[in-house]
């Protein structure tokens, strides 16, 4: 009598666990192939969250606020900038507006040109940052404004770049989020062949328990219980591994940039977690097809 | 208890077994005879619904094979102990995890003492802690003729269960049968071994059903 039947049960029993002999490939197999699939679904799932932090951003930073870039000829630039700045002042939908100044200007140009750039001999145009309300003003009526009282003022209400900018983004998260379900699906592929491998080892057992009245349904718990939980414990060992690789990616910076954004923040830290019970599920749903379908098709 | 009626099983040039008519009655004890390859075990698969019949329709405890769905038909045959002449088992089961199978896939569980009690009548205590491929072809045989009768099955059939053995087992063997029989449990018993049949005389009011000319005959009388 074994441990197990001596602990459930005071009679004499043989669990499910016990009826397919633990040996074979298939064990390894399976637990490797969640193990990877869980530590590629971790950085899929960074992926698709850190672009997503970055449409969030772009979009934000930039929905609200536009800019006026002034190129007038030498003595006029003055005058023009005074003028656009009274024209955005009785703007409706403009929360408020100022001209940078030329540290500023300097700074911008800086990862271009570098530090102590001679603004003065360079025919730079004057700019003015602008802040919407959350209403926003017209463009195309704010154009037209400054084309008749400044007529060196360009309006760049930032639309032009700013929509691919978080297109791409979005095309990002989406392919992250495509790969995480693509990952499911060969999760559940994987399991479904070494299901199938293991439900073909083992036709003679399956045959004996069918002639002693074992119904499918207990047969296919037997092949079912042991592939989720060799999914599960897969998938654990890829969720930690992938989690740990996160961790040891270098903390966002601006110079940085995206790569470097590259993770999870606050709670997202608990998300992957959810990648070990969908692996099980998705173990248990395909194991107990392959089961059912192969099961049928023996007398 | 098992009834065929015109029933047929065959494939191509024509079928292994045609026309049979047959009523065996619960709490009988029959021998099915013939020569090799005469359809033996195809006939005995049809009455526990291994196969099922390409013509007519078999009954077995109520289930019909015309429209038995899979649960029914495993519903039905822990109703039937088999012993095969070549008999399987999971082999990395002990000879007493075996033997208890079959009440376990039906979510039961054997009482300790039943199960050496029963052991011990095919005459393995000895050996109930050993692993199937440790057993003799002999011992193979109790083992399958105990796993086949732990459920009280209301049949039991055998299929040359002493093909493998030497004659001394193969009146041990059949003295079980009997036993059971005795016990109310119908028995199905094929053999090509007209002597071992002979020597039941002795001890058992059995019929021979004969394979012959692709049907199945009630040989004569009684034993």
């Amino acid at each position: 009598m074994t441990d197990t039947a001596t602990k459930t049960n005071p009679g004499l029993s043989v669990s499910v666990d016990q009826v397919v002999p633990a040996a074979g490939h298939t064990v390894w197999l399976t637990s490797l192939t969640s193990a990877a699939m869980a530590f590629l679904a971790v950085f899929a799932l960074a992926l698709s969250l850190a672009t997503e932090r970055l449409a969030s951003k772009w979009e934000g930073e930039l929905a609200r606020t536009a800019t006026v870039r002034i190129s007038a000829p030498a003595g006029q630039t003055e005058r023009q900038v005074q003028a656009v700045l009274d024209i955005l002042q009785t703007t409706p939908g403009i929360s408020s507006a100022r001209a940078l100044g030329s540290d500023e200007t300097a700074n911008l140009l800086e990862p271009w040109f570098g530090p102590d750039l001679p603004l003065d001999s360079l025919p730079v145009p004057a700019l003015i940052e602008i802040i919407e309300t959350e209403v926003g003003f017209s463009p195309d009526n704010l154009r037209l404004r400054l084309a008749a009282d400044a007529p060196g003022a360009v309006l760049d209400d930032h639309t032009r770049w700013r929509a691919p900018l978080v297109r791409a983004a979005g095309i990002l998260r989406n392919i992250g989020l495509f790969s995480v379900i693509l990952i499911g699906g060969t999760l559940a592929g994987m399991v479904t062949l070494a299901a199938n491998s293991s439900l073909a080892a083992n036709r003679q057992i399956i045959r004996v328990l069918r002639l002693i009245g074992a119904k499918d349904s207990y047969i296919a718990r037997a092949f079912v219980r042991r592939f989720t939980l060799r999914a599960l414990i897969g998938s654990l060992a890829g969720v930690i591994l992938g989690l740990a690789a996160i961790f040891a990616l270098p903390e966002a910076t601006l110079e940085g940039g995206f790569l470097t954004g590259l993770g999870f923040q606050g709670f997202e830290w608990a998300i992957p977690l959810a990648i070990v019970p969908v692996s099980a599920i998705t173990a248990f749903v395909a194991t107990r097809f392959a089961a059912f379908r192969v099961l049928k098709g023996m007398n | 208890m098992i009834e065929l009626k015109n029933v047929s099983y065959g494939f191509g040039d024509g079928p292994l077994l045609s026309d049979i008519n047959l009523d065996l009655a619960p709490g009988s004890f029959h021998f099915l005879t013939g020569p090799s390859g005469a359809g033996k075990t195809t006939f005995l698969r049809l009455c526990y619904f291994d196969l099922f019949p390409t013509g007519g329709h078999v009954n077995v405890l109520g289930t019909n094979s015309a429209d038995a769905s899979r649960d029914a038909v495993s519903s039905t045959r822990r109703r039937i102990g088999v012993v095969h002449q070549d008999c399987q088992f999971l082999d990395h089961l002990t000879v007493e995890q075996n033997i208890v199978l079959p009440l376990s896939v039906s979510g039961q569980s054997a009482q300790d003492q039943d199960v050496s009690d029963l052991i011990a009548w095919v005459g393995l205590a000895e050996r109930r802690h050993a692993h199937p491929p440790e057993l003799s072809g002999g011992e193979r045989q109790r083992v399958a003729l105990a796993r086949a009768i732990i459920g009280s099955p209301e049949i039991l059939i055998a299929d040359e269960p002493t093909g493998n053995v030497d004659w001394e087992m193969s009146q041990r063997l059949l003295s079980l049968l009997v036993e059971l029989n005795s016990m109310g449990t119908s028995v199905l018993f094929a053999t090509h071994d007209l002597s071992l049949i002979r020597s039941a005389k002795t001890s058992l009011s059995a019929r021979v059903l004969r394979i012959r000319d692709r049907t199945v005959q009630i040989a004569g009388a009684d034993l």
